[in-house]
């Protein structure tokens, strides 16, 4: 029979174990106290800090156990183990096992002072802290306060000050980082965080943490009080070991293991944070890694043994470079070198004993950390290069080195994935075994897949190998200007809350003064989505139509379509268009697909006084040459067909009445249908209605341009008012989230229907949030420009010539 | 030798914007950038004849509206792998005035 493999707790290291394991070889069951699966950890920092989103953290989703067999349990947590009778107790019942994986991890150290369980104190160890700590930071002017100065906090203080938190750092030792830093780079750590505006009290002993349900306060035991809505506990990890406790396994300051992992109890096994192996508990990530390929094996029946790693520390706030390793404390026969350049910020400190490097701190320029930390693993005797040493790779040898050259000088041993511990002689048996990319590097090897930073020295290993034939990924950014992509810049708009097209370009590192023409209409749209109140539309980001409100032609005249509301005209209506078509000499009338009349071939500068007529007889823009609301397309329904189930016409002048003049990333093109019969193409638009007797069936994602595609069904509903704030919802949800220039099914696509019904139909507090906010939005943009830029003010500024030199010429 | 013919005020034209002088000849475009220099180039894209004062200026260059042509402000060349260019005319600001040489356009008439 399949043994029984019962793994407790999914965190890194069980997922890192479940990779290495055959699964096939075991019936294994998957317990977590969190309600989700295995992620990544490490980068909870980046998604607290606005920079990533949860989804792209994940490192295990549903399919991936699914497609092994590996029954998840999650949300469920284990309160006993029975070892006499070998079974997991939870709260839904007992599970048996053959063979026990204890792998708890750690939790947050809580300072014992008065108050610590108040409402808003939290930790830093899971995605429940990250929202607790984004659901404070979203009240304006909230205060935070971090107690722990040490790797783990000051990433969640960085994050929080992004968040627009006011942030004190409460550190209970004389300089930040003191288990990676000595003081000199410590403090220039300390001014880099204050200069962007993060208080930090060193030698901070905190009394108790104030508040009657809330936290309120943080008193310290000099008597200095802060004001704070919200409390982070960061001052060290403590191993979670009550389980192992409880059932009389050895446990010290972890659970005890030996070099297989084994506990002291049979069939039992641990790894991870929750572990202590040879008296060291481990907190990295490149340990545990370790941890879980030797037990894979020692499950299995191999021989292995755990080694205990160096293991280096970098640390991820935007804008901070710094590295360490080793020891660096004063000791007998230690000698230092120390390179200073206060005023860009630098410093370098190698510890030497026996001519051998023992330790690293690198601060502002960490370019050489892998070179230092090559030599120190391997124990080279560095007497001959001593004089130059502090200067790094480019200085031996007297020839500076380019990155490639560097990479390719590399031997195989060299490590290149700090978090994996894969070596450059992996990357390259993977790359010769057929590996051409990033991506098939990465799961082939695992190098660059936890926290990413050695990506761009991955793709170094491939160019040094593959030579011209890799070619390098096109930069995911949205053109020449920039390296962020769509998403990056929305993200970012947001959590920064950057108002303008020159504070984005300044932020995220603009490489042009100005843009170009495709950054800049994108930019121009995403601001004045995220902040329709506060953004001013800027004339010069956007594309001839929209800046002039109709669509010029290729013979550089324009084409005027007045709106026709459901396609219902009037002959008031008609009579205006004839006498403007004849005032203004329209050469071609045309009738469109989106039921309205076409004039073509208008001047430039006869285009406010042809408004001017249209707006008298009631006509408003059609917004044909907008990235916006184009037309609702409908048949005449249940007023007049014999076929008709609903009034079509009627709904389709109340949804273009209240969606027009709101801009989207692309055109957007409804159509209503009085029944299935489907006059009116409802099934191929970006939103479509069908009538039925019943009521209505909405879809989405249709397209009948360059690509044709039926749309995909929404939802039933049986009123009117339901079809109308579906559309608005949904029609929201694609102004907020899609890329500029996709249209509503290349978006829908990349998100998937089933998020965009989540948010639209299933979760009802979603969709009246996001019908609300439409509603803002279009309290400023639901307007006629025409009527607008008809105004006699307009003419001289924009429409009529700078000046007329046709007699000067003639001269 | 130089005419300079004082056409209207810098602040009549937006930043990164442009607008159009007419001529016996067909318009002017005149640009302003971002850093409020000028530069005046024949409205017409050596490509389609498309209205260069209508496409989005960028550093030194404009867009043109009609295919995405990209021109040099400063010489009339077109950028990238298209090839062509339009006329470029002597222009310059004083005390918050755009002034643009006459004489080239002249010639233009004469010719």
């Amino acid at each position: 029979m399949t043994q029984r493999l019962v793994i407790i707790g999914a965190g890194m290291a069980s997922g890192r174990l479940l990779e290495e394991l055959d699964t096939s070889a075991f019936d294994i069951t998957l317990f977590g106290a969190e309600p989700r699966g295995n992620y990544n950890r490490i980068l909870l920092s980046p998604v607290l800090a606005g920079e990533q989103e949860f989804d792209d953290i994940i490192t295990h989703d549903a399919a991936w156990y699914a497609c092994r067999k590996i029954t998840t349990r999650f949300g469920e947590t284990v309160v006993k183990i029975d070892r006499q009778k070998k079974l997991v107790v939870t709260s839904q019942g007992v599970t048996p096992y053959d063979k026990l994986v204890i792998a708890t991890g750690s939790a947050s150290f809580l300072v014992p002072v008065q108050g610590n369980d108040l409402l808003g104190v939290v930790g830093f160890r899971d995605l429940d802290d990250v929202e607790a700590m984004l659901a404070a930071a979203r009240k304006p002017g909230a205060k935070a306060v971090v107690i722990g100065g040490g790797l783990l906090g000051l990433e969640a203080a960085a994050a929080l000050h992004k968040q627009g938190m006011d942030v004190t750092v409460l550190h209970l030792m004389d300089h930040l980082m003191e288990r990676q830093l000595d003081p000199a780079a410590g403090y220039l750590l300390q001014k880099e965080l204050e200069g962007r505006g993060i208080k930090i009290v060193c030698k901070a002993h905190t009394a108790a943490i104030l508040g009657k349900d809330h936290v309120e306060a943080v008193l310290l035991e000099a008597g200095d009080l802060f004001p704070a809505d919200l409390v982070v506990m960061a001052a060290g990890i403590r191993p979670e070991t009550r389980l192992a406790t409880e059932a009389g396994i050895r446990v010290e300051r972890g659970i005890w293991v030996d070099d297989t992992m084994r506990t002291s109890a049979d069939d039992i096994y641990a790894l991870g944070e929750c572990v202590e192996h040879d008296a060291v508990v481990y907190g990295l990530v490149a340990p545990l890694f370790d941890m879980a390929r030797v037990l894979a094996r020692t499950l299995h029946g191999e021989a292995a043994a755990f080694v205990a790693p160096t293991v280096s520390t970098k640390l991820k706030v935007t804008g901070v470079d710094l590295f360490s390793v080793g020891d660096f404390s004063d000791g007998e026969g230690c000698e230092e070198i120390v390179f200073r350049d206060p005023a860009r910020g630098i410093y370098k400190r190698l510890i030497l004993r026996d001519n051998k490097i023992m330790g690293v701190v690198m601060y502002g320029d960490t370019a050489d950390s892998g070179w230092f930390f090559d030599k120190l693993k391997s124990g080279e005797d560095i007497s001959d290069i001593r004089e130059t040493l502090i200067f790094g790779p480019a200085f031996q040898g007297g020839e500076l080195m380019d990155p490639l050259a560097l990479v390719a000088s590399m031997p195989d041993s060299a490590e290149i994935c700090g978090c994996n511990g894969v070596c450059k002689g992996t990357i390259v048996q993977a790359i010769r075994d057929g590996a051409t990319d990033l991506q098939a590097v990465k799961s082939a090897t695992k190098a660059s897949a936890s926290c990413g930073s050695c990506s761009g020295l991955v793709e170094q290993v491939l160019a040094a190998i593959l030579g011209d034939e890799f070619k390098s990924p096109a930069p995911a950014g949205i053109c020449a200007c920039t390296d962020h992509s769509h998403q990056d810049i929305r993200r970012i708009i947001r959590s920064q809350q950057l108002k303008s097209i020159p504070a984005v370009m300044q932020e995220m590192g603009w490489k042009t003064s100005c843009g170009c023409h495709v950054c800049r209409p994108a930019l121009n749209y995403y601001l004045l989505c995220e902040w329709p109140l506060d953004y001013a539309d800027d004339a010069q980001s956007r594309f001839v139509n929209e800046r002039n409100h109709a669509n010029i032609q290729k013979d550089g005249t324009y084409s005027v379509v007045p709106r026709m509301w459901g396609g219902i005209t009037t002959p008031q209506e008609l009579r205006a268009i004839a006498d403007a078509a004849e005032k203004f000499n329209v050469p071609t009338i045309h009738v469109t697909g989106g039921q309205r009349i076409d004039l073509l071939g208008v001047q430039r500068e006869d285009l406010p006084a042809i408004w001017a007529d249209l707006n008298g007889a009631g006509l408003v823009s059609g917004h044909a040459y907008s990235k916006g609301l184009r037309t609702v397309k409908t048949c005449v329904g249940s007023d007049h067909c014999r076929f008709g189930t609903q009034d079509s016409t009627g709904l389709g002048i109340k949804l273009e009445k209240i969606l027009w003049g709101s801009w989207t990333p692309h055109k957007v093109k409804l159509a209503v249908s009085g029944c299935p019969r489907n006059c009116a193409e409802a099934t191929c638009k970006d939103l479509g209605v069908i009538c039925v007797e019943s009521g209505y069936q909405v879809s989405v994602a249709g397209a009948a341009g360059m690509e044709l595609k039926q749309t995909e069904p929404l939802a039933s509903v049986e009123t009117e008012d339901e079809v109308i704030e579906l559309a608005v919802a949904f029609i929201q949800l694609y102004r907020e989230s899609a890329d500029y220039l996709d249209r509503p099914y290349k978006w829908v696509a990349k998100v998937g229907l089933d998020w965009v019904i989540s948010r639209v139909v299933d979760d009802r507090e979603s969709r009246a949030a996001l019908v609300e906010r439409f509603e803002i939005s279009q309290s400023v943009y639901r307007k006629d420009p025409w009527a607008e830029q008809a105004r006699p003010e307009y003419r001289p500024r924009k429409w009529a010539a700078l000046a007329d030199l046709t007699l000067e010429a003639a001269e | 030798m130089s005419t300079w013919i004082d056409i209207a005020a810098l602040d009549d034209i937006a930043p990164r914007g442009a607008r159009v002088v007419k001529t016996a000849l067909g318009c002017v475009a005149i640009f302003r950038t971002g850093d409020d220099k000028v530069f005046a180039l024949d409205d017409a894209c050596p490509h389609k004849k498309g209205p260069l004062s209508e496409g989005i200026v960028h550093g030194t260059s404009v867009t043109c509206p009609l295919h995405n042509w990209v021109i040099s402000l400063e010489t009339g060349q077109a950028q990238g792998a298209d090839e062509g260019a339009v006329n470029t005319y002597e222009i310059k600001v004083e005390n918050g005035r755009i002034l643009l040489d006459g004489t080239r356009l002249r010639a233009r008439s004469a010719a």
